[in-house]
């Protein structure tokens, strides 16, 4: 029997890990063949990649860019363990983002607790305006789909409307840059110095914390279970005690507190204010990265630093001659090919199930025939 | 037992990450150097200039375009070489500092960025590369390698307005800005200005594609032409869009309108190819010459003069300007001389916010 258990477990592990190995080597081929459409080699390309990569520069880079897709692909997939498709992640975060850059810049207290007062205002922000769409699912039956995309064009409305010069936002000198005003340098994030390479945003630090804390919340509570069971049959939930409406609006809530975390390593380490340049469509990276990394929190890491390095490194193709456009062709295959091969293995894995429970009923089937035989000659 | 062996497990694994950014001594800097050792034997004549687009890049139709036209020019009068960068709509601070130092990097003198959104990046990246030359566009930045090219828009804006209020017969004028961006806010101020100077009893109405950080105004010649439409309805019979490619939908109405004229932006409109069919309703054209800009700095570095500090390219230096393209606003040319020649001696003085 022991034996039994490690066999099954050793194939359980080879499928899981079949399914991104197969996606990675498919959207390399299908990039491979793209580049050589292009009438260049792909295996320069690919040796570029790596070798660039690796520089400890790139690698930095790599770090502070998956910190905030990692935060990003975490808020999206709370949502998608209770087969809520929170797609408001990137207005989530932009109106929180700027929230707390309005409050940091206008206050002046000493600097860590001011660093609280900022996170805190920005999760606050995140969960009220996601929390919009779990009362209207909750209340009304608005798909949070429908909502969370019009609460994203909305957010982007409010923020236009409150950063000009003469509401929250100040012009710089040449007139062509609106931004909130800096944050004061007491209140900047920590960062590790790596010396040449740059330096490391300290936010990955909080960004590991979301990690472990949903990793817990998640596999290891009551409220988890809860959340994942209302995911799996609302009805059957429900009808186990669990107060669906509720968790919608909690789940919703908690989404959109991450989602405030998104902005924060941009903020706190690296642009001190919100201006009209702020990056835009994160949350929309999130999905893919939740997606890719399949709702684990190991899973999203993994996916937000492989995001991360393609970003660096195609960034770099552009520069020694490739087409720009290659990022969105790599990003879009891999997401795709981890779609097909999750579905592929899954089905497969079922198969192979099927055929082993069907082999072991016909080898019992056919031990009874044998031993009614046997007893027919007796 | 086994969630302590998992949390062991991820304690080793980002260890071992954080030792592999340690141990890893090499950046791409130096790599790039040992690269460049080894294929010393490059570019050989002619400036090395690297280019980095705001979103969109070349083939947008619009303002990257016009910096493109005049790197163009450059490279083929001085020939070497070119590279060009984009942005990309999720970019923070470090990756336009990133982007102008990887130019920077491989030798490219001078680095353009194009577009206010490298004001901050550029800073960083003019401190780092000392001996490079950068250019920035519609942005000034305060350092001694930094050409800051900028450009007047307010004052051809009012020269727009002036020729749209003597040529309104209904005394309503229309103005479409692509997207409220302080940047576009200089058009409106300076047309509605030249407009009231000229005729206070004239209406402005103004209308916006889109607001803040969703940029799609720039770039939706649908939203444009249902814009234009309602002005025409309410009885607007001059419309200036200054809206990038949402523009040719703006143009595109008024031409469905007998008697209206449209008003172009940022090249001569009335010579564009994908505009002729409507060539006969385009008044005049507010030009800012980015081109001009761009390809003077390439210039400067090319003559061993490098540009620095703020460049205006203002009216008087014809950096910005009013066409005459069609002879339609030729009957008024005096006046629009003669406010063009106030704005030039300081009697007027042009706003350039609303």
């Amino acid at each position: 029997m022991n034996k039994l258990t490690a066999r099954i477990d050793k194939e359980r592990l080879l499928l899981a890990l079949a399914a991104p190995v197969l996606a990675v080597v498919a959207a390399l081929v299908v990039t491979a063949l793209v580049i050589l459409a292009t009438g260049k080699n792909p295996f320069e390309a690919f040796n570029d990649m790596l070798s660039y990569g690796s520089a400890s520069d790139s690698q930095i880079y790599i770090l502070n860019k998956a910190t905030t897709y990692y935060l990003a692909g975490v808020a999206v997939a709370v949502g998608f363990r209770m087969n809520l498709f929170n797609i408001g992640v990137d207005g989530q975060y932009r109106i929180a983002a700027f929230f707390a850059a309005v409050v940091g810049g206008a206050l002046h207290l000493p600097g860590p607790l001011q660093i609280i007062v900022v996170i805190l205002v920005a999760m606050v922000v995140g969960a009220m305006w996601s929390g919009i769409a779990g009362i209207l699912k909750t209340s009304r039956g608005v798909s949070e789909v429908i909502s969370t995309i019009m609460l994203n064009s909305i957010a982007t409305a409010v923020i236009a409307y409150l950063l000009q010069p003469d509401k929250l936002g100040q012009l710089d000198d040449a007139g062509t840059l609106v931004s909130t005003k800096s944050l004061p340098k007491s209140s900047w994030f920590f960062t590790f110095n790596a010396g040449p390479a740059g330096e490391l945003w300290g936010f990955i630090v909080i960004a590991a914390l979301v990690g472990v804390a949903y990793w817990f919340v998640l596999g290891r509570t009551r409220f988890g279970f809860d959340l994942r069971a209302v995911g799996r049959s609302e009805s059957a939930a429900e009808a186990s005690g669990v107060g669906v409406k509720k968790m919608v609006v909690t789940s919703m809530v908690i989404s959109g507190a991450v989602a405030g975390l998104v902005g924060m390593p941009t903020l706190l380490n690296d642009s001190h204010a919100f201006s009209n340049d702020f990056p835009l469509g994160v949350g929309f990276t999130g999905i893919a990265i939740a997606l890719l990394g399949r709702n684990n929190p190991v899973g999203i890491a993994i996916a937000s630093l492989l995001w991360g390095y393609l970003e660096r490194t195609t960034g770099h193709l552009e520069l020694i001659g490739y087409d720009k456009e290659i990022l969105g062709v790599i990003q879009g295959v891999i997401v795709l090919c981890v779609v097909i091969a999750y579905e592929l293995v899954r089905r497969f894995g079922l198969r192979r199930q099927q055929q082993r429970v069907g082999a072991e009923l016909a080898a019992q089937a056919a031990a009874t025939a044998t031993d009614e035989k046997l007893e027919v000659a007796r | 037992m086994r969630r302590v062996t998992r949390i062991a497990a991820s304690g080793i694994a980002s260890a071992a990450l954080a030792l592999s950014v340690a141990a890893c001594g090499s950046t791409s800097e130096q790599k790039a150097q040992d690269d460049a050792s080894s294929s010393a034997s490059g570019a050989k004549g002619g400036v090395k200039v690297g280019v980095a687009y705001d979103v969109g890049g070349r083939g947008d139709h619009s303002f990257n375009d016009s910096a493109a036209r005049g790197i163009d020019k450059a490279k083929k009068q001085f020939g070497g070489s070119v590279k060009e960068l984009t942005a990309k709509t999720t970019d923070t601070e470090a990756d336009r500092l990133d982007r102008l130092s990887q130019l920077a990097q491989a030798g490219y003198n001078p680095v353009v960025g194009i577009g206010y959104a490298y004001a901050n990046s550029m800073k960083q990246a003019a401190a780092k590369f000392p001996n490079t030359t950068f250019g920035i566009v519609d942005s000034s930045v305060d350092a001694k390698n930094v050409d800051s090219i900028v450009f007047t828009e307010a004052e051809s804006s009012y020269l727009g307005g002036v020729a749209a209020a003597l040529k309104t017969k209904s005394d309503q004028v229309g103005f479409i800005g692509g997207v409220d961006v302080p940047l576009i806010k200089k058009f409106q101020a300076g047309y509605v200005q030249g407009v009231h100077d000229t005729n206070p009893k004239i209406k402005v109405d103004v209308q916006y594609l889109s607001h803040g950080s969703d940029t799609s105004g720039f770039a939706s010649p649908d939203k444009g032409k249902a814009a234009a439409q309602g002005m025409l309805d309410k009885g607007a019979d001059v419309i200036f869009a200054a809206a990038g490619s949402s523009g040719s939908g703006s143009i595109e109405a008024v031409h469905g309108k007998k008697g209206a004229w449209a008003i172009g932006v940022d090249s001569d409109q009335y010579n564009q190819p994908s505009l002729s069919q409507y060539k006969s309703s385009i008044l005049t054209s507010v030009v800012k010459n980015v081109d001009v800009g761009v390809y003077d700095l390439v210039k400067s570095v090319h003559d061993k003069k490098p540009l620095t500090g703020t460049n205006t390219y203002s009216l008087a230096k014809d950096g910005v300007s009013l066409t005459y393209s069609g002879g339609y606003i030729d009957d008024i040319k005096s006046k629009i001389d003669a406010a063009k020649q106030s704005i030039i001696d300081g009697k007027v003085k042009v706003k350039t916010t609303p």
